[in-house]
């Protein structure tokens, strides 16, 4: 518990120098999304690497959080933070009562299940023009202050989103510690063990999924009031399969995993222009070449490799001398 | 106890149990055999609510618990173990106790997830309760391993300390000798009747004849489906239908 407390602490440590030892302002901006990617993939992570679940509508719970923020301060004049708290309760509320007839499907069905939810809100912030502003987006959405500290700048919505991100992230490492982590990792290995055991397997999905919806929405409701803009086109189903190829190439079950996963596919496509039309092929082809070739993720694949090392040593020492 | 009253599993054209009917009773090693398929793993998971019945009722302790799900009726105190082990295999050992203890700790998502001070009392009691239930079926030198990595017929114990962590009245064993050399299952049997002596009822699916004459109290048993006979091992020994149907099954 101690190390795991340490590991998060330096983690912690890295995160808020980084801006110190960077000059350019467009890199800033593009980690700020790295920290709300962050989020979503630790959100889906929950779901998807410990409970087992799939969900492809993550997008559509992320840009209900945004909208709902972005309507309720602009066209209501709300608080953000108000705002933001009740998107979240709301999204929250709204995956709790889906989750039970949804999460009552397995694998491919569920995969559909949620895909279907994805599109159908995607369609409605596309058709709802009037409260949306449909597909040509939704503009004015007031950024957070805290008293006098209005988070205006790059610097300073890195660390507010960064301070957010590091908060999901140390509540789910410490989730998936407890009780409750070794619930869910249990229904994954066997659901039916789980359930004799006593673990209420289908009150705990449902759960879960709130949990990851919820920590979607609060990402959705930062994106908001941070880009101030939002369009339908950033919640489709597109984005869903963003945030699953992050998860899966960070390693499902690890919270560090993730925001790697996070911040290779957010930093990656900013170098690699080229990309831009093609994005989605490349995806594809990352799901392929991981699940083919290194199922735990990357950070599995630095373990492996990390103790590859640390038999390697004792070996050549042992030739020397 | 236990009492099975009438049941009947239908899968499709096949009658897998029909008017099955018997009591366990309290405090009693029940033993259930048969020939491979006479439907005793589908008993099981009927009585377990995993199957659902075609008919019949069952009632534990005079309560009908007919068509129950699995985590409600461990909530009543009656647990199992499986035929083909059903381990959580990426967890460690303690782990897989650890997750038993399941309904005997409360913290929810919140006080998880912010190691609330009694959340973190609760962990401890919880890890060191599963030690506990390691040192009793012996195998408490290997709480840090992967679970995948036991051997099988340490597999077998870790399911049954796992099934032991849910303090059940009541536990059913599907064939916990399978796979088990003569040394294993000898040790088997000192352990079933070690948790007797805790005051569990004991439901023993078993194939491993010297094993059920050795340790049950009453023995039933089925053949295709149906009850053939019930009585104690030396009733049993001696039914002539009984030894009918295992020479024909043979
Ligand atoms: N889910 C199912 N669907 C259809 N048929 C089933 C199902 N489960 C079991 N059966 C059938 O029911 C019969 C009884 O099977 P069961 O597994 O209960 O036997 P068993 O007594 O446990 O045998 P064994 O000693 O080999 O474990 C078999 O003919 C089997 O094929
Ligand atoms: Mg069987």
């Amino acid at each position: 518990m101690r190390r795991e407390l340490i590991k998060f602490a330096l983690f912690a440590a890295v995160v808020l120098v980084i801006p110190a030892t960077i000059k350019g302002g467009y890199l800033l901006n593009v980690l700020v999304f790295v920290g709300i990617n962050t989020m979503l993939a630790v959100g889906l992570n929950l779901l998807l690497g410990f409970a087992g679940q799939i969900s492809l509508g993550q997008a559509a719970f992320y840009g209900l959080g945004a909208y709902l923020s972005g309507i309720l301060t602009a066209t209501y004049g709300w608080n953000p933070w108000t705002a933001m708290a009740v998107a979240a309760i709301a999204v929250g509320i709204l995956a709790f009562v889906i989750g039970f007839p949804i999460l009552k499907l397995k694998g491919h069905y569920l995969a559909m299940a949620t895909l279907g939810f994805g599109i159908i809100i995607y369609i409605v912030f596309n058709e709802y023009v009037d409260v949306t502003g449909g597909p040509s987006g939704f503009s004015g959405v007031p950024g957070l202050s805290l008293g006098d500290l209005h988070f205006d700048s790059d610097l300073k919505s890195y660390y507010l989103i960064w301070t957010m991100a590091l908060l999901v992230m140390l509540l789910a490492v410490n989730l998936t510690q407890s009780r409750i982590g070794r619930a869910l990792r249990a229904i994954h290995d066997s659901e039916v063990a789980a359930r004799v055991l006593g673990v209420n397997a289908r009150l705990l999905k449902v759960q879960v999924f709130t949990c990851s919806a919820i920590i979607s929405g609060l990402a959705g409701s930062l994106y908001a009031h941070t880009v101030t803009f939002i369009s339908p086109s950033t919640f489709g189903f597109h984005f869903s399969v963003e945030l699953l190829t992050m998860v899966i190439i960070g390693g499902l079950g690890s919270i560090y995993g993730s925001c790697l996963g996070a911040a290779l596919l957010t930093l990656l496509p900013e170098f690699l222009r080229t990309f831009q039309d093609y994005d989605i092929v490349v995806y594809g082809l990352l799901l392929i070449i991981m699940t083919m070739f290194l199922p735990g993720g990357l950070v599995q694949g630095f373990e492996l490799l990390w103790m590859g090392m640390r038999r390697l040593r004792p070996g050549r020492a042992g030739r020397n001398a | 106890m236990l009492d099975i009253h009438g049941i009947t599993c239908v899968f499709g054209g096949l009658t897998a149990l029909d008017d099955v009917s018997f009591s366990a009773r309290s405090g009693e090693i029940t033993g259930v055999i048969g020939p491979n398929g006479a439907g005793k793993t589908t008993l099981l998971n009927i009585i377990t609510g995993i199957y659902t019945r075609t008919a019949g009722r069952i009632t534990l302790d005079g309560r009908d618990i007919s068509g129950l799900p699995p985590e409600r009726l461990t909530r009543l105190g009656l647990v199992r173990t499986f035929q083909n082990i059903e381990l959580f295999g990426k967890m460690s050992v303690l782990e897989n106790v650890m997750v038993g203890l399941h309904t005997r700790s409360r913290s929810g998502f919140l006080a998880c997830a912010c190691k609330l001070p009694h959340h973190l009392r609760e962990e401890r009691r919880i890890r060191e309760q599963a030690l506990e239930l390691l040192e009793f079926v012996g195998i408490v030198d290997l709480a840090g391993t992967a679970a995948a990595n036991l051997p099988f017929g340490k597999g077998r114990l870790l399911e049954i300390a796992r099934a032991l962590a849910v303090q059940p009245r009541i536990m059913l064993m599907d064939e916990p000798a399978a796979g088990l050399n003569s040394r294993e299952t000898w040790q088997l049997g000192d352990l079933i009747r070690k948790i007797r002596e805790t005051g569990v009822t004991v439901v023993l699916v078993e194939h491993d004849m010297e094993l059920v004459m050795d340790i049950c109290d009453a023995i039933v048993v089925l053949n295709l489906g149906k009850k053939l006979a019930e009585g104690t091992p030396r009733q049993i020994q001696e039914n002539p239908e009984v030894i009918a149907a295992y020479l024909g099954d043979e």
